[in-house]
């Protein structure tokens, strides 16, 4: 020990707190796996312990319709918990390639400690397709804490929710848990007699889903009002309409969760009459693939032109901005940017690479800046 | 060997433009079936040899606490040894080459993944990844060829230290890690001049460098011995030989990439515009295979399939064997030499032109009596793909 480290310690203060047994016994565990960390290895034996990276395992899959499924997760110990009308992110390995995606917790908090996400495999859902169709249980998953403002205030009232299509699935779990379902029927809970609740759903047909059956049958007890309105059938919904199919809607409090267009209507109606609304956008994926695009940088704030046949490293070092860089022909790896969001396209095979704000993990999906040009506009993390 | 274009019989003679850029674009299609076929079942295959590795490390390094007994210290080392080479070979060397990136996993990826050797990860991606396999063979560019302490090519100068360099070859093998190090750093180079000594951007690295080994040190020299109570001796000599083992097969594996004779090497300006094609090309003749089984191939990170590697630096490890046939037949195709033979014959090989190269050129000749690019040598560690 040098001499500056012994007289730190004969000095009398500020005295570093003592490192706990526990503190002590994780640094040799440190050093008995560096360059690895302990939990490298106990990942290998337990990856739902506590202190691990949040991970699920699947369950149960449970089939609803011929298209859509229930996915029951055991979330790891450190799951905190979630309020019914929250989402879940989820990290799932699709064909060896681990891709995220948001779902509403379709339940309450459950008796067993799982969580479930109700899953309708969409036309071209990478994911949804794969959790409906080939996701098995014991399957592990990876997981985020449950995230989301739009939940159900605790203590009763009357309220109205505007759901557009699958923005039903949050008011789904709000439901579920406040009138729960039994083998004898709807158990009606004390708690549950606070609240007074209209739903809107809108949707371009009728649809065949177990949430509209749901909501049926939460109507036909008499525990909500449903107005259903299908596109093809009443017409598109003009929110100016809300008045005359719910008479009340002033003493009512609107949750709505659909697309932003919606939104984006109902909020203006709802500022100029005075009333209080909590909303939650349903991302449309508008992600265009195309040929070269703007290239922005998060760190220098620069964007750059760049065409479909030039690699983003050239046209960004041509634009100024300092950029990694090694071989630049694709072996090195040494010029590897997150892409936060946009595509690229690789030079060589042609393959389009995308990402989406929150369907990567951490800054955005890792691409070679050399061998990839810009697919339409897209954002780099640098 | 001798840099190709000094050649007698100029083995790339036959070949057109057009050929060349044609071996470009099947190599292309053979690198973008793998492309297309990459999933489920090679992300389950790096997990499978990834848990295998540190399940076999666990378990011998609890073996070696009670290495005070000889059979616990025999199975304990073997393992040990094992299990270091499959970490640094098949998982460390592939993984920093981005082999698995693909899969989007942040623990199994070339950005964040930390090997058990002494050069810190950063460092030995850019004299590898960058350097070495964008150059490969072009004297003057590439440090691999004799890491500069040794001469292994006729065209590179003959002085007086590489007299001793047989003798350099066998400590570098027994220390590897240490010598991967200090090349990453370019410490020869660096420590030459007092104004180089002092660059911060030397001091800073050679900084983690120091703290990365001090990590290594500990935990092989330290930490594992103190647990190990009444067996701190025997399993300190465990820990220093595994690494020894894995030292000298590391070495050994990687001698035979590029040193065996039959390999070709490339003058400096010869790789000025060079197209894709004949990079593809310089990979193919620069580089040499080792025969041999599953296990071998596999104990060699599958860096047997070295040719397949440096054409296609980032494809999963495990598919190298499955397009070797395809590779082949275009080195026959095209009248090729797809260098190969077994793990002795090409350490051998390499040796041998070590102990050779290790004498300036004049006094081979005068020795041998034939001049070095007329030399048969290379003949019996050859199979000559389209004899």
């Amino acid at each position: 020990m040098s001499l500056t480290g012994l007289s730190k310690i004969s000095s009398p203060s500020p005295r570093a707190p003592r490192p706990t047994l526990r503190g002590r016994l994780l640094q040799l565990a440190e050093r008995a796996t560096s360059p690895l960390l302990p939990a490298d290895y106990l990942d290998l034996f337990d990856p739902l312990r506590p202190g691990a990276d949040l991970r699920g395992r699947i369950v149960e899959v449970h089939p609803e319709t011929a298209d859509a499924a229930t996915i029951v997760i055991r979330p790891g110990a450190d799951w905190a918990g979630h309020v019914p009308g929250q989402y879940v992110r989820i990290g799932v390995d699709v064909d060896g390639v681990r891709q995220w995606r948001a779902y509403s917790l379709t339940h309450g908090p459950r008796a067993d400690g799982n969580i479930s996400i109700t899953v309708k495999a969409v036309p071209d859902g990478l994911v949804s397709t794969h959790l409906v169709r080939e996701s098995r249980p014991g399957t592990l998953v990876h997981l985020e804490q449950a995230q989301g403002e739009f939940v159900l205030p605790t203590d009763g009232g009357k309220f109205l929710f505007v759901t557009a299509g699958s923005g039903v699935t949050p008011v789904i779990g709000m439901l579920r848990n406040l009138f729960p379902v039994a083998d004898s029927g709807v158990v009606r809970l004390p708690r549950a007699a606070a609240y007074d609740i209209v739903v809107v759903h809108v949707a371009p047909s009728e649809p065949h889903s177990i949430f509209i059956d749901n909501l049926r049958a939460l109507d036909a007890a008499g525990l909500i009002r449903l107005v259903a309105r299908y596109d093809d059938e009443h017409g598109v919904l003009d929110v100016a309409d809300l008045e005359t199919l719910v008479p009340d809607l002033h003493d009512r409090q609107t949750l709505a969760c659909g697309p932003g267009g919606l939104l984006d209507a109902l909020q203006t109606h709802h500022d100029a009459r005075g009333l209080s609304l909590l909303t939650e956008q349903f991302r449309a994926s508008t992600l265009v693939v195309g040929e070269g695009g703007t290239v922005g940088f998060t760190g220098s704030g620069t964007t750059v032109e760049a065409d479909g046949a030039t690699p983003i490293l050239d046209a960004a070092e041509a634009a100024g901005v300092l950029m990694p860089s090694g071989c630049r022909m694709g072996i090195c790896f040494g010029c590897v940017l997150p892409l936060r969001e946009g595509a690229v396209r690789d030079l060589r095979t042609g393959e389009v690479t995308t990402a989406t704000p929150g369907e990567t993990e951490g800054r955005g999906v890792p691409v070679q800046t050399c061998i990839s040009a810009a697919a339409g506009a897209c954002v780099i993390d640098h | 060997m001798t840099v190709l274009q000094k050649k007698a019989h100029n083995p790339i003679g036959h070949l057109s433009p057009e050929d060349i850029e044609q071996i470009g674009v099947e190599l292309d299609a053979i690198r973008q079936s793998v492309i297309d076929t990459r999933g489920a079942d090679d992300a389950a295959y790096i997990r499978k040899v990834i848990a295998t590795q540190r399940k076999l490390e666990l378990g011998s390094r609890a073996v070696l606490l009670v290495s005070m007994f000889p059979p616990a210290w025999v199975v304990g080392t073997a393992g040990l040894a094992v299990a270091k080479i499959i970490e640094n070979m098949e998982i460390g060397h592939n993984v920093m080459h981005g082999q698995w990136d693909w899969m989007r996993d942040p623990k199994i990826h070339s950005t964040t993944w930390e090997w058990d050797n002494a050069s810190p990860s950063e460092q030995w991606k850019h004299s590898h990844n960058e350097l070495h396999h964008t150059y490969t063979n072009v004297i003057g560019k590439d440090n691999d060829l004799g890491y500069g302490i040794m001469r292994v090519d006729e065209d590179q100068r003959w002085v007086p230290l590489y007299a001793a360099q047989p003798l350099w070859n066998f400590v570098n093998a027994c220390f590897f890690e240490y010598g991967i190090a200090a090349y990453d750093l370019e410490l020869g180079k660096n420590l030459a001049t007092k104004e180089r000594r002092q660059d911060p951007d030397f001091r800073a690295r050679a900084k983690v460098t120091l703290k990365k080994i001090r990590n290594q040190m500990t935990k092989d020299y330290v930490i594992h011995p103190l647990l190990s109570g009444p067996s701190f001796l025997s399993t300190l000599g465990a820990n220093a030989t595994a690494n020894l083992i894995r030292n000298l097969w590391t070495h050994s594996v990687i001698m035979c990439g590029h040193f065996p004779e039959g390999v070709e090497t490339f003058e400096r300006r010869s790789i000025v515009g060079e197209t894709r094609g004949e990079w593809y090309l310089r990979q193919m003749l620069g580089s040499a295979n080792i025969s041999g089984s599953k296990a071998m191939h596999f104990m060699t990170g599958n860096l047997s399939f070295q040719i397949e590697h440096h054409l296609f630096p980032d494809l999963p490890s495990n598919r190298y064997q499955q397009i070797a046939p395809q590779v082949q037949d275009l080195f026959r195709r095209y009248g090729l030499t797809y260098t190969t033979g077994s793990l002795p014959r090409q350490v051998a090989s390499a040796w041998k032109k070590v102990f050779r190269l290790s004498l300036p050129n004049g006094a081979l000749r005068r020795g041998r009596g034939a001049t070095v690019t007329d030399l048969p040598a290379s003949a019996p560690a050859r199979e000559h793909a389209a004899a």
